[in-house]
């Protein structure tokens, strides 16, 4: 990890870097540097400190040893706009900017310039297109941020980084949220801001990125650097072992289970400008996966066989039966399960307990009464059975890491007795190897009978878990492969509906 | 048991004791600060004032009290959902108007009279149910309304005049004693205990917590959240005419601007004990010391001679300590727990900053939440 500390040239040192908190050790003795027009990436498993590194160069924490260098100086610590002035700007995962206000209002906060208290527009509007240029964002800037695509805010937020001339621009996560072709254009940008001598710190979870776009990487494990490597030196399974410590041998164990009958036929499904005529079966026993691009309507669909949302027309059969639900509780009670996209936002009470969240589709008791002795014995259980690891049931879900909350999720759909799971993007912030235990065990309850529907915007999950696969495009289903016949190109090439022609 | 409050870091306070132990101690560090500032604050009216520890006093101090606090157990559940309701005041105005009308114009029985205030509070709170889930107004919006209708009602009723002429048997409701203990307390202490069995035993409790901490995950797990939410903007209101009907017997008169500001006390005693107006946290012995803790400072300025105008400052200052305290305290276990969950949790990882990727491209029913907002 040190074998070139102390580079000159470096635009950001840092030396002996440690961090604690109450009880923890979140960094230690970390030591890197981040050269000029370099692309140095990070990888590491979820608590490994990244974003605690994150945090110290941003200023919104400050280290409890250890020194941080920008341009040969030795940099004091003071809050996040301090940081922008030295040339640290962050580009957040969630991005930064007021929805209400206007690129150009945005682009200025904090920065406005005025005359005799009232703000120049004029100015400011002209400085905002010559941002926008450079982040090749052709937009008027009187828009407001909230009408804009999630890739066009992203690059509004550049913008934002280069409107303090940083010299380092931080990027947590920047393709979360993009699609295939929405990334290959944010990696022109990077490359186009790298040449002009601005280090990008990238950090992602995605290792085939950071494979195809960093310069050097630095590993980190348990709050230290395990160690940083060139270009070259690095390919995605020595990331892999490096950040976990072990070798991970199968990062997707698809279990071989016998297919039965169909448990779940839906067929036309329609809610006007959402989902057109949306058909497609599932079976005991069997995977099905989801494939499309952000916007086709998979989880629109998904969310549509659960009644969480209404639908206009078309018939959702179980087991044969014809089901009329109009509301999740009704499609709980008939063997629905819907795991959601997003845990923090409507998967998890994040305050309430593991326990509580655990049960709360079906609370032990009778009538209005919990009992609470059997609910302790449930999710007492349930931990055991999915090794969900937590100090205790009655820890609030809020202090687990992201793979346990998804087990909370798990065991809670598992105590309804669902036979149908929908697992809707269910690896998103999850670790390595935490996606491939739950990959495990969505195995197992298919292995059980039960039938599991897959979304994923990452097609190798999907190719690699899935026993057949439904590609979803402009809220249609559009085209249906097995296992087989699974075949990246093909999808991708169904999903974005290039190859209409040559079909 | 546990209220989600405090959120335990893990290993914390484990010292080996029992779950159950560890938790009711966290429960207990909750409301630490409201509970310390009521016993400092008895400690030195003790000191100051020989009235202050006799049984008349405090027993004094539980009638004061008692119908703010009686309110503020129905206002927890709602403030639990997070939502409120600013029309409990006016409620209990309303509520006192109409019962002792039922029982002076219309020569009902006296109880008949009680019945008819908590049913007619009931129904407003039917209503305000009604106004947050069917139209969809915001908690506030559709209270405030609440407020104004119920505030004018009384006199559109009733007229100008209160009403007079009740039976001395009505009295008795208010200023009857079981031994030793008045009334108005007992009937506090049967609400109160109510109050926290239905938190915490009942579904309808457990679902205002969860419903308070996530809406769209409650609505997702199959939680019928509509005839909750009715349900429990029922509770407070109905409370509200109970507490309306005490407050005319101890005046022995219906008096049509009853209850006027009632509302913040009631809010603010559900705040002091710790219940956060976000949703997802609180508890009812939080709202009592809160209620509590407010009657002894009133209290002890009679007791020492200093004007009004200094007791409301100061509970002005206490509502921002509370809440000022309670979230420094969250932050720190919200940062320590985020890191320890990271570390312990071997091999198994973390959304990595609280951030979903995906959450921005939705905006679902995703929203802030205190305890999550650890500096950034």
């Amino acid at each position: 990890m040190e074998n070139d500390t102390g580079t000159d040239g470096a635009v950001v040192q840092i030396r002996g870097v440690s961090k604690r908190f109450p009880g923890v050790q979140a960094l230690e003795d970390v030591t890197l540097d981040i050269r000029p027009g370099e692309i140095h990436a990070v990888a590491g498993e979820n608590g490994a400190g990244k974003s605690t590194l994150m945090k110290l160069l941003s200023q919104l924490e400050r280290p409890s040893d250890g020194t941080i260098e920008i341009d040969g100086k030795r940099v004091r610590f003071r809050n996040p706009r301090y940081a922008q002035q030295l040339g640290i700007a962050m580009v957040h995962q969630e991005f930064a900017l007021a929805p209400h206000l206007t690129v150009a209002d945005n682009l200025a906060l904090g920065r406005e310039k005025t005359r005799a208290g009232l703000i120049v527009r004029g100015s400011q509007k002209q400085r905002a297109r010559e941002l926008l240029e450079r982040v090749r964002l052709d937009i008027d800037p009187g828009r407001r941020v909230e009408s804009l695509s999630v890739a066009d805010r992203q690059r509004v937020e550049i913008a934002k980084a280069l409107a303090v001339d940083a010299k380092v621009v931080i990027m947590d996560e920047p393709t979360a949220t993009l699609t295939e072709h929405e990334i290959d254009d944010l990696f022109e940008l990077i490359e186009e801001l790298k040449s002009d001598g601005i280090a990008i710190f990238y950090i992602s979870h995605r290792l085939e990125e950071v494979v195809r776009i960093a310069d050097r990487v630095t590993v980190m494990r348990d709050g230290k650097v395990v160690e940083t490597l060139d270009k070259g030196d690095f390919d995605e399974s020595r990331l892999v072992s490096l950040m976990v410590g072990r070798e991970i041998d199968n990062l997707y164990p698809k279990q071989e289970s016998e297919i039965g009958d169909v448990i779940l036929r839906v067929q036309g499904v329609t809610r006007p400008g959402i989902l057109d005529d949306c058909s497609f079966e599932v079976h005991a026993g069997e995977i099905l996966g989801f494939a499309g691009l952000i916007g086709a309507g998979r989880t629109e669909l998904a969310r549509a066989v659960f009644a969480a949302d209404p639908i206009k027309e078309g018939t959702i059969e179980l087991d044969g039966q014809e089901l009329n639900l109009s509301s999740p509780s009704e499609a709980i009670a008939a063997g629905i399960g819907y795991l959601t996209e997003d845990r923090k936002g409507d998967g998890l009470a994040m305050q309430l307990s593991v326990e509580h969240n655990i049960t709360l589709a079906r609370i032990p008791g009778a009538g209005m009464w919990i009992d609470r002795r059997r609910e302790r014995e449930v999710a007492e259980r349930r931990r055991e059975e999915l090794d969900i690891r937590t100090p205790s049931v009655r820890t609030p879900v809020e202090a687990l890491s992201g793979g346990t909350q998804q087990k909370v999720v798990v065991a809670r759909w598992l105590e309804t007795d669902a036979r149908v799971l929908f697992f809707d993007e269910p690896t998103r912030g999850i670790d390595v190897g935490a996606k491939a235990e739950l990959f495990k065990l969505m195995g197992s309850l298919a292995a059980d009978g039960r039938a599991i529907v897959l979304i994923s915007s990452y097609l190798p999950e999907l190719i690699n878990m899935c026993d057949r696969i439904v590609v979803l495009r402009d809220g249609r289903t559009v085209g249906e492969m097995n296992r087989n016949e699974f075949d990246e190109e093909r999808i991708m090439a169904l999903a974005s509906g290039v190859d209409r022609e040559a079909a | 048991m546990s209220t989600h409050a405090g959120a335990s870091p893990r290993g914390g306070l484990s010292l080996g004791l029992p779950d159950r132990v560890r938790d009711r101690m966290q429960d207990i560090a909750s409301q630490l600060a409201a509970a310390g500032g009521l016993i400092l604050v008895a400690i030195l009216l003790t000191i100051a004032s020989p009235y202050f520890l006799t049984s008349n006093n405090l027993f004094n101090i539980g009638v004061q009290v008692s119908i703010v606090a009686i309110i503020a157990v129905g206002q927890t559940l709602v403030i639990l959902t997070g939502g409120i309701d600013l029309s409990v005041g006016a409620v209990a105005g309303l509520g006192g108007i109409l019962g002792t009308m039922a029982i002076a114009k219309a020569g009902l029985p006296i109880a008949v009279g009680i019945l008819i205030a908590v049913l007619a509070g009931a129904f407003i709170g039917f209503v305000n149910g009604v106004l947050v889930t069917q139209m969809k107004l915001p908690p506030f919006i559709a209270t405030l309304g609440m407020l104004g209708v119920c505030s004018g009602l009384p006199f559109i009723v009733g007229g100008e005049n209160a009403v007079y002429g009740l039976p001395s048997g009505f009295r008795l409701f208010g200023e009857g004693q079981i031994g030793p203990i008045p009334l108005p307390i007992l009937y506090l202490i049967v609400i109160a205990v109510a109050g926290h069995v239905i938190l915490k035993r009942t579904k309808l409790g457990r679902y205002a917590y969860a419903i308070g901490s996530n809406q769209e995950a409650a609505r997702l797990s199959g939680i019928a959240l509509n005839r909750y939410l009715i349900v429990i903007y029922m509770i407070p209101a109905a409370l509200a005419g109970f507490g309306g009907m005490i407050a005319a017997s101890l005046v022995h008169s219906g008096q049509p601007n009853y209850g006027n500001g009632l509302e913040l006390n009631v809010i603010a005693a559900c705040v002091i004990g710790g219940a956060s107006l976000f949703g997802g946290v609180g508890t009812i012995g939080g709202t009592m010391i809160g209620a509590f803790l407010m009657a002894v400072i009133t209290n002890g300025a009679v007791l020492l001679n200093i004007t009004q105008y200094y007791q409301e400052v100061i509970i002005g200052v206490i509502i921002w300590l509370a809440v000022w305290w309670d979230q420094v305290r969250r932050r720190r276990l919200s940062a320590a727990s985020e890191q320890m969950g990271r570390r312990k949790a071997d091999g198994d990882g973390d959304g990595d900053d609280g951030g979903e990727p995906g959450g921005g491209a939705r905006g679902g029913g995703s929203r802030a939440e205190p305890g999550s907002a650890h500096a950034s």
